[in-house]
């Protein structure tokens, strides 16, 4: 028997409805994404305060300081043991401050301290931090809902 | 960019790069997503004590001692402010109301100022809640009422002391 060969059909698949929801994810995935939590470190568990409520606007020349929970101090991914090591990093971004004609007493301290960790540690960071000269401390916490 | 004009006069573009990239923009946006819980700052103004020049000011109040003791554990063992102790389950919420009591209708709440005198071995959660309840409330409507905005530590006390 004869057979006819059909000439090849080229069959066209609409692709509108996928480029669309494409578009849709990358829209959601653009307005989703912070880059604030680059400074969070899973070692920082934060305690939580009904209070705690994000800074209106940018914080000037913030310098963000982690305590862990055994009381040694992450900056950077750099981990100094004791609060005294920190002095000749804090006493470097004071000049590059003045430097740049800024005051080290308009800088922020971000703490970022692990919720266990001993309160005196806390303190003895922030000493450490007003012997060189900075002044305006902001405590770090997770926002949780109010009693 | 390819354009192919079709028998019918259709021109048919050709949709395989657009797609390569958003799907490459998908995927860069997928793996850079972190899941992280919204945080939030308490601001706190420490200078180095230096002696005060001039006359003081008659409308400043003395700062509010807020005394926490710990338990070898670091667990909160007492709180208390002037002679006053809080205890129970909602230390927190009676703290909260003296010093809404002494501050009053708001009007000297610019001025008021907490002083946190804490053990060394305290656990910080717990001076995060007293931070929280002296500074303020939420309301119901999740509006914040706030008080005192003022807050100090004393001079750390020694690890072996409290």
């Amino acid at each position: 028997m004869k057979v006819k060969a059909k000439p090849a059909e080229m069959v066209e698949i609409d692709m509108t409805p996928m480029i669309d929801m494409t578009f849709q994810l990358i829209a959601f995935f653009m307005i989703l994404i912070n880059f604030d939590a680059a400074e969070q470190d899973e070692r920082i568990k934060l305690p939580g305060s009904a209070l705690a409520k994000p800074h209106d606007g940018p914080l000037e020349s913030p310098i963000t300081l982690q305590v862990t929970r055994n009381g040694a101090t992450l900056i950077g991914g750099t981990l100094y043991a004791t609060p005294e090591s920190l002095t000749p990093l804090l006493k470097s971004e004071k000049y590059v401050m003045e430097s740049q004609g800024k005051s080290e007493k308009n800088a922020t301290i971000i703490v970022r301290a692990h919720k266990d960790v001993k309160t005196g540690q806390v303190q003895k960071l922030i000493k450490v931090c007003q012997e060189v000269g900075f002044e305006k401390f902001t405590l770090r916490a997770k926002e949780e809902v109010g009693y | 960019m390819k354009v192919k004009r079709a028998a019918g006069g259709k021109i048919a573009i050709d949709m395989t790069p657009m797609i390569d990239i958003v799907f490459q923009l998908l995927t860069f946006f997928v793996m850079t997503l972190q899941i992280t819980t919204a945080e939030g700052d308490f601001n706190i103004k420490m200078p180095l004590a230096a002696p005060r020049a001039g006359v003081p000011d008659p409308n400043q109040l003395p700062p509010m001692k807020v005394r926490l003791t710990a338990n070898s554990d670091g667990t909160l063992a007492g709180m208390s402010m002037n002679d006053r102790t809080f205890s129970g389950a909602d230390r927190w919420r009676q703290l909260h109301n003296h010093i809404a009591g002494v501050v009053g209708d708001g009007s000297l709440a610019a001025s008021a100022e907490v002083e946190l005198d804490c053990d060394f071995n305290l656990r910080y959660s717990n001076v995060i809640e007293a931070i929280t309840a002296v500074s303020g409330s939420v309301n119901p409507d999740g509006t914040i009422v706030k008080m005192v905005e003022k807050i100090k530590f004393s001079p750390p006390r020694p690890e072996t002391g409290g």
